[in-house]
């Protein structure tokens, strides 16, 4: 039968007894609320029984919360005894006694305090990224000229599998976007510059655009939301369940054994992509001009022809090994940088992603001033 | 003894029934028609050579992986059949401790321990953080191991945080998945103590995996031996000592066995 936890208060000769009954134990419904009642009836007398001969049953939260009350009534300066406790009781309260935990309390400090180290260690962990994103350039750089002394180092099937997973995988995806963006900027162009009847220019409009600008672009953010989460993810969780260490007291290089080879493989296949992306924009904005402007396919590669030249392809296209290059950089930092749990590799995988993006955009922005510069 | 909560068979001396139980991978059938009985209030020693399917069945019984054939009872109530609310119900009466911890790593050991606390039961944060402390104690772990991830903790604190958690909640059932295995000796003799001791006052049953053979002498009622993916022998340690199969002979009759316990002393009762 299940009874709630109760106790009843019987003043006895020289003091106080404490009948309990019911069941002590901790899935029991209103144990805690018994437990400080009784808490509250104990201490005051000098003789305190604590009776468990109608107790119904005990667990250890049980015992704990009972020996509790005894112990703060023998504090109180009573005499304690318990009464009709069968042994398996009698272990139990000696197993599960009451004993003071210090408390571990959290140091607080002012809450203007704790923002500005917040400030500062973000700051601090600025110029920490850039140095281990320099100090892994390096070990990249180093242990590719190890492999290009003895090219048998480079692990072509790791190569290959990953050209796969990051390049001929991402394919439909970069196709999908780079097809959608060539239309709606195709169709923005013809319906904008119609105004001042100078629709054919929107062919101008996306030859450029695409092929100097989105094209590059959006199949970075695509590579570094996808492949730079996969890899910070993997490293990381080798880097938890102590593989990295495995591969470190074994001689072998974690850089040259998992970075290198996703590094080769995002710098070959990014500009693949971009390839790809390229002309899948193009053949978009040729399909929009067609359906939406009235150009046909012939003017349209005709004006494509005299408004683009070799550079503004090359543009787009030179920039891709660069966004490569960082994004497994930073997802590669990021990888080892996780620690134990689950919540670090979280963590650690959001902000691969999002640097990566982040760095992606600013290095558009500093080929777009050197190219301006330089007049190409 | 505490009497236990009701149960439909609450009569049931069984707590434990496993039926004709066959689970595989792919083509590859690792338990076959498995029957085996845990009574209640037993320590059940479970064992077996590596990679016999001892993991396997443990989380046939939890449910965790799917069974071809065979039908599991806990407390005479069959967990597929059983409606969500009162599966878990059957289910936070059982304590699980997996061989590698699987402690959430994003948590400290206190927090580990309270996450079946504040599931389940509406208890106080005060009261919460005594019991999970209490818990900890218990397995013997020192104070300042609750604050600790677990990535920061050793192999043996990582299986005692995992018991601490398996206690969380005063289980009716413990599954025990080689508790001992990287303890020191002293460590093992208390965990093996403190089982006998909650299996003795709390009416514990404890179904426990394990290649020690210290453990199986000092706290199994009963031992049963798996292989070829079935049950080949089960019984007391005397009658597994007198068994004539040949893998449970050489596994008590074995050079370590021998070293370890010339005369046996009798199975508790
Ligand atoms: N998820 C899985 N997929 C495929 N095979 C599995 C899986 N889990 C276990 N196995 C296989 O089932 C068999 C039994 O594994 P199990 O983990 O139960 O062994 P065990 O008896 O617990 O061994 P040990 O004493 O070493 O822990 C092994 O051969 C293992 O390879
Ligand atoms: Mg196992």
């Amino acid at each position: 039968m299940t009874v709630n936890p109760s106790f009843a208060t019987e003043p006895s000769p020289d003091g106080l007894r404490l009948r309990l009954s019911g069941r002590w134990t901790i899935s029991a419904p209103g144990l805690e609320g018994q437990a400080d009642a009784l808490l509250m009836a104990a201490p005051a007398r000098r003789h305190v029984i604590f009776d468990l001969s109608a107790l119904a049953a005990m667990d250890t939260a049980g015992a704990w919360l009972i020996d509790r009350a005894r112990d703060a009534a023998a504090k109180a300066g009573a005499e304690t005894m318990l009464e009709g406790a069968t042994s398996a009781y009698e272990i139990l309260l000696q197993e599960a006694r009451y004993r003071d935990f210090e408390k571990t309390e959290p140091q607080r400090g002012s809450a203007l305090v704790a923002l500005l180290t917040k400030v500062g260690l973000t700051a601090a962990g600025v110029a920490d990224d850039l140095y281990s994103g320099m100090t892994f350039l390096g070990q990249i750089v180093s242990a590719l000229l190890r492999i290009a002394r003895n090219p048998a180092r480079l692990r072509m099937t790791s190569v290959v599998f990953h050209l796969d997973s990051f390049g001929l995988r991402a394919l439909p995806i970069i196709t999908l976007i780079n097809f959608l963006v060539g239309c709606i900027v195709a169709q923005q162009g013809i319906f904008q510059l119609q105004h001042f009847g100078a629709a054919t220019f929107a062919v101008d409009l996306i030859g450029i655009l695409v092929l100097r600008e989105l094209a590059v672009l959006l199949t970075s953010i695509m590579v570094a939301g996808r492949s730079g989460s996969a890899i910070t993810a993997e490293i990381g969780a080798m880097k938890m369940r102590e593989e990295i260490d495995a591969l470190r007291v074994m001689g072998l290089d974690p850089v040259e054994v998992l970075v290198v080879p996703r590094f080769l493989a995002l710098l070959i296949a990014l500009p693949l992509l971009t390839f790809v992306a390229d002309m899948a924009a193009i053949f978009g904005g040729l399909l929009v001009g067609w359906a939406y402007g009235g150009i046909s396919p012939e003017i349209f590669l005709g004006r494509l022809q005299n408004a683009i030249a070799l550079n503004t392809f090359l543009v787009g296209l030179i920039k891709a090994p660069f966004m490569a290059g960082v994004i497994a950089l930073i997802s590669a930092v990021e990888g080892f940088a996780v620690q134990g749990s689950a919540e670090s590799l979280g963590k650690r995988v959001t902000a691969s992603v999002v640097k990566a993006i982040f760095m992606v955009i600013v290095i558009d922005g500093l080929f777009a001033m050197f190219f301006a510069t330089i007049k190409y | 003894m505490s009497d236990k909560a009701p149960f439909p068979n609450a009569q049931d001396a069984i707590a434990i029934r496993v039926r004709g139980v066959e689970v595989g991978f792919g083509s590859r059938l690792i338990l076959r028609g498995l029957d085996l009985d845990v009574k209640r209030g037993e320590v059940l020693g479970f064992v077996g050579g590596s990679g016999t399917g001892k993991s396997v069945l443990t989380r046939a019984i939890l449910g965790l992986v799917n069974k071809s054939a065979g039908r599991i009872e806990i407390f005479g109530q069959d967990l597929d059949a059983l409606p969500p609310r009162e599966r878990q119900a059957v289910e936070r009466r059982c304590g699980v401790l997996f061989q590698q911890g699987a402690l959430f790593s994003g948590l400290t050991v206190l927090q580990n321990v309270q996450v079946p606390m504040r599931e389940y039961l509406n208890l106080s944060q005060g009261l919460m953080d005594e019991l999970a402390r209490l818990k900890i104690a218990m397995v013997g772990l020192r104070p300042d191991a609750a604050d600790k991830f677990p990535s920061e903790l050793s192999g043996g604190m990582i299986k005692r945080a995992a018991l601490a958690r398996a206690l969380a909640l005063d289980p009716d059932i413990l599954f025990l998945d080689e508790p001992t295995s990287g303890l020191d000796p002293i460590g093992a003799a208390d965990f093996d103590e403190l089982i006998a001791t909650l299996q003795k006052t709390l009416g514990l049953t404890v179904f426990m995996v394990t290649h020690d053979l210290d453990s199986l002498y000092s706290i199994c009622d009963r031992i049963a031996a798996l292989a070829d993916g079935r049950v080949i022998a089960a019984g007391t340690v005397a009658e597994m000592l007198a068994n004539e199969h040949p893998w449970v002979r050489s596994y008590f009759h074995g050079k370590r066995a021998r070293r370890l316990s010339p005369a046996p002393q009798p199975a508790r009762s």
